[in-house]
């Protein structure tokens, strides 16, 4: 009866331990990113120290600890993608918006992330905006979707 | 139950890329003319998954005439259905057009790109709605699961798959009949399934597309891997940023379920299976078979050292087999048709198919599958259509962003599993990235290099330091700042990464490196002592220039310049300031796409 207690004990704990990336994706997808207080809060309910939660969060590239802007721009650097100019892209956002990989803009417009391949090689370079994806673009067609953005009358 | 199906269909592809350029409106747009032309009796709107062939997307089929219409816009709807669907009449506008000959090509079947393909793996995709189980049942699918489950032992099932001679398409071609022998020996009734759906190799997407367009086939693979090794739990681990495939493999899952082909006691037999989506991590490295492992666990998907190999302790200690989507989707018919049948495709010693993703400078880039061992030269100049733009074929690279390069004069080589490690590169992920002359060799290893070390999880030495500074020698070089005796640490360097790492991450990543050096060491050479960037490709060697005779002024140009390098006023050829210029490329690519005169923007080294 004793083992099968420590089993059940046991089982609980790794099935909580388990849903530690799903639940952190989740509440990602909702709230846009990690803050302290969620992961104090899913810290407390899976029982695994805060600490690591960090350490795990921290290891994948998903994973945000500051709020996104209202455009989140995502350029994918995978090959094929990185082949066909993409981290021009990159270049210029820094150069013409001064935005770098992690960053918000000061209004929370833009936030720009550089991410893997999207599994959209055929119609590279991608580059994904709220999560619709944008196919075959150049600097150029790239610019000109962050200023269409920055129009106000677009609504989001 | 319900009214019988209409006779012709109208399938739109709503796979990612496809949906990407709004294919859910498209159909949205068929449906409503269906029912404005009062056709809805005999025309069924629907939609499949991935058909392979993104690039020309979004695709759209009228089955059962198997017309293929490509790059549909919401627009062509009224169209397709007026003309076509009323009147009989398809639409030639939409055909897809022979690249070379420009000849229209009305029929899926008779495409280049489709008519040297094989379909085994991917027998479904682009031809059942993926939401739908019933599509998938019309094509004998639970077929093999229901002879496994009604009908046969568990040995017999492992012993139908050695028959098969199936190797795993995860990239190792580990042949799958011996770990499922070994994890169904273990003692104990704690056992586990799962399928590696990672897929974060850059440049492949076929899994994403396998997932996408027939979650079924993996789901009936993963209950027969179930069955055969005696789990009663699986997982299918699937990279988060594939939010579409994960939906779609949910929404099967409830099928399947509803149907007894997973849950407890399946189809009235003693075997019960419980299987569940996991939204893995999206690294690289998370593919690995034991980082995977640990990622499921919730911990930092790092690889652990093997022996003990997963079947024996995996996933919380316990036995476990981790096969590849593709691997799984090769089983159900295994099991329905025998294995003799699947030995007897494909070459001698990798039996079956190999599903590639084509990408890079190739006219028609997309999923496509042949049988192992046709030669390289085949998928990339008959299905692949050949180089674009005229140019010539420099190198192919193989495997994934931590496969080797080939010369030209490899083309021949087979695809299969010995062929390609014979050649010096490997079957990996199966991303096949085809390279024209304007590619820069020394540009393209360090790309992937740096793609590997950024991922590289830091558990090993090798892995984590080697590759780091296997990038910044190949900095120097691109830069023209190495000298020739960098050439030689690189080498030294790139052997002992190889030999040295843990896990397969480390072992791969030098050989892009370490094959352009051997085929393609004049490059290099032109780099570090002509400091020269033969194909115009490396930054710090190149520069722009204007020519004078072709621009016509149009200051589109100069509109775009970022830091004001190019000046000139309107009509009159306009001057570049080499002192100001970045080298960003913008100006180049505004006047290849959009100036008036066009190409008046060369790159020189
Ligand atoms: C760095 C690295 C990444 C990998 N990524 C994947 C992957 O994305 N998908 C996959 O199926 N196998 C991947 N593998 C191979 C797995 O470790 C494992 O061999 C495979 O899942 C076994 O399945 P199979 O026998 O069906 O091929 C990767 C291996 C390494 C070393
Ligand atoms: S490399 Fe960008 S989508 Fe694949």
């Amino acid at each position: 009866m004793a083992v099968n207690t420590a089993d059940a004990v046991q089982q609980r704990s790794r099935e909580r331990r388990k849903s530690l990336l799903p639940l952190l994706k989740k509440v990602q997808e909702t709230e846009g990113y990690l803050s302290r207080e969620t992961i104090r809060h899913i810290s407390r309910t899976l029982r695994v120290s805060e600490n690591e939660i960090y350490g795990v969060a921290s290891f994948y590239p998903q994973f945000r600890f500051q709020p996104p802007g209202r455009y989140h721009i995502q350029v994918c650097l995978g090959t094929a993608c990185h082949v066909g100019g993409a981290p021009n892209f990159m270049e210029a956002m820094k150069i013409e918006r001064g935005l770098g990989h992690g960053q918000t803009t000061p209004d929370r417009r833009f936030s720009l992330e550089g991410v893997g391949c999207l599994g959209c090689c055929a119609i590279s370079p991608v580059v994904v905006v709220n999560g619709e994806v944008y196919g075959r673009m150049n600097r150029v067609t790239f610019m000109r979707l962050v200023e269409s953005l920055e129009s106000p009358e677009k609504p989001s | 139950m319900s009214a019988p199906r209409p006779e012709i269909r109208i399938l739109v592809c709503e796979s990612t890329a496809c949906a990407s350029s709004r294919s859910a409106e498209i159909r949205s747009a068929l449906e409503a003319a269906v029912a404005r032309l009062n056709l809805v009796d005999m025309v069924e709107v629907g939609f499949t998954g991935c058909h392979g062939f993104c690039q020309k997307g979004p695709i759209v089929v009228v089955e059962p005439e198997g017309i293929f219409y490509c790059q549909v816009k919401p627009g062509d709807a009224t169209e397709i259905a007026e003309a076509h669907l009323a009147g009989g009449e398809p639409v030639k506008r939409l055909f897809y057009r022979h690249p070379v000959t420009k000849e229209a090509v009305p029929r899926y079947a008779d495409i280049v790109f489709y008519k040297n393909q094989r379909r085994l793996i991917l027998r479904n995709c682009g031809i059942v709605n993926p939401e739908r189980i019933e599509d998938y049942e019309e094509r004998g699918g639970y077929e093999g699961l229901r002879k496994a489950v009604t009908s046969m032992t568990a040995e017999q099932v492992v012993e139908e798959i050695k028959r098969s001679g199936l190797r795993g398409r995860g990239g190792a071609g580990f042949p799958t009949w011996f770990k499922w022998d070994l994890c169904r020996r273990q003692p104990g009734d704690e056992k586990y399934v799962i399928c590696n759906a990672n897929e974060s190799a850059p440049g492949a997407f076929m899994d994403r597309s396998l997932l996408e367009a027939d979650p079924h086939s993996v789901i009936e693979g993963l209950g027969l891997l179930g069955y055969a090794v005696g789990a009663s739990r699986g997982f299918i681990y699937c990279r988060a940023e594939y939010s579409l495939a994960a939906r779609w493999a949910q929404t099967a899952l409830g099928q399947a379920y509803q149907k007894s082909y997973l849950g407890s006691r399946i189809l009235g037999s003693g075997f019960s299976f419980d299987v569940e989506v996991f939204h893995g991590g999206g690294t690289f490295v998370s593919g690995e078979e034991t980082a995977l492992l640990s990622s499921l666990e919730g911990s930092r998907s790092m690889p652990r050292s093997r022996p003990p190999f997963p079947a024996v302790r995996g996933l919380w200690g316990k036995p476990t087999v981790v096969d590849n989507i593709k691997t799984l989707a090769c089983v159900p018919p295994i099991i329905a048709r025998g294995g003799n049948w699947f030995a007897s495709i494909g070459a001698a010693k990798s039996p079956g198919t190999a599903v590639v993703s084509l990408t890079g400078k190739i006219v028609n880039s997309g999923v496509a599958e042949v049988p192992m061992g046709t030669p390289l030269s085949t998928l990339i100049y008959e299905i692949g259509g050949g180089i674009p733009n005229k140019k010539s074929l420099k190198a192919v690279q193989t495997g994934g962003p931590s496969g080797g390069f080939l010369p030209g004069g490899k083309i021949e080589t087979p695809l299969d599993f010995d062929s390609l490690q014979e050649a010096g590169s490997i079957m990996g992920s199966s991303g096949i990235m085809v390279m024209d002359e304007d590619t820069c060799m020394v540009d393209a290893a360090r790309t992937f290099l740096s793609f590997v070390q950024s991922e590289s999880c830091g558990k090993c030495v090798a892995c984590r330091v080697g590759t780091r500074h296997m990038v910044g020698l190949l900095d120097k070089v691109a830069s023209g700042k190495a000298a020739e005796e960098d050439l030689g640490k690189l080498e030294r360097l790139g052997h002992i990464v190889r030999n040295s790492s843990l896990c397969g991450l480390g072992q791969t990543a030098p050989i892009p490196a370490l094959t352009a050096l051997k085929y393609f060491r004049s490059e290099f050479i032109a780099h570090v002592v002509d400091k020269r960037c033969p194909a115009a490709v490396c930054r710090e060697l190149v520069t722009f220039r204007i020519i004078p005779g072709r621009c016509t002024g149009c200051q589109m140009c100069v509109k775009v310049c970022p830091t004001k390098a190019i000046s000139g006023p309107r009509s009159q050829p306009h001057n570049l300031d080499q002192g100001k210029c970045i080298k960003c490329r913008s100006c180049y690519e505004v006047c290849k796409f959009d100036a008036v005169a066009g190409e008046a923007i060369i790159i020189v080294s």
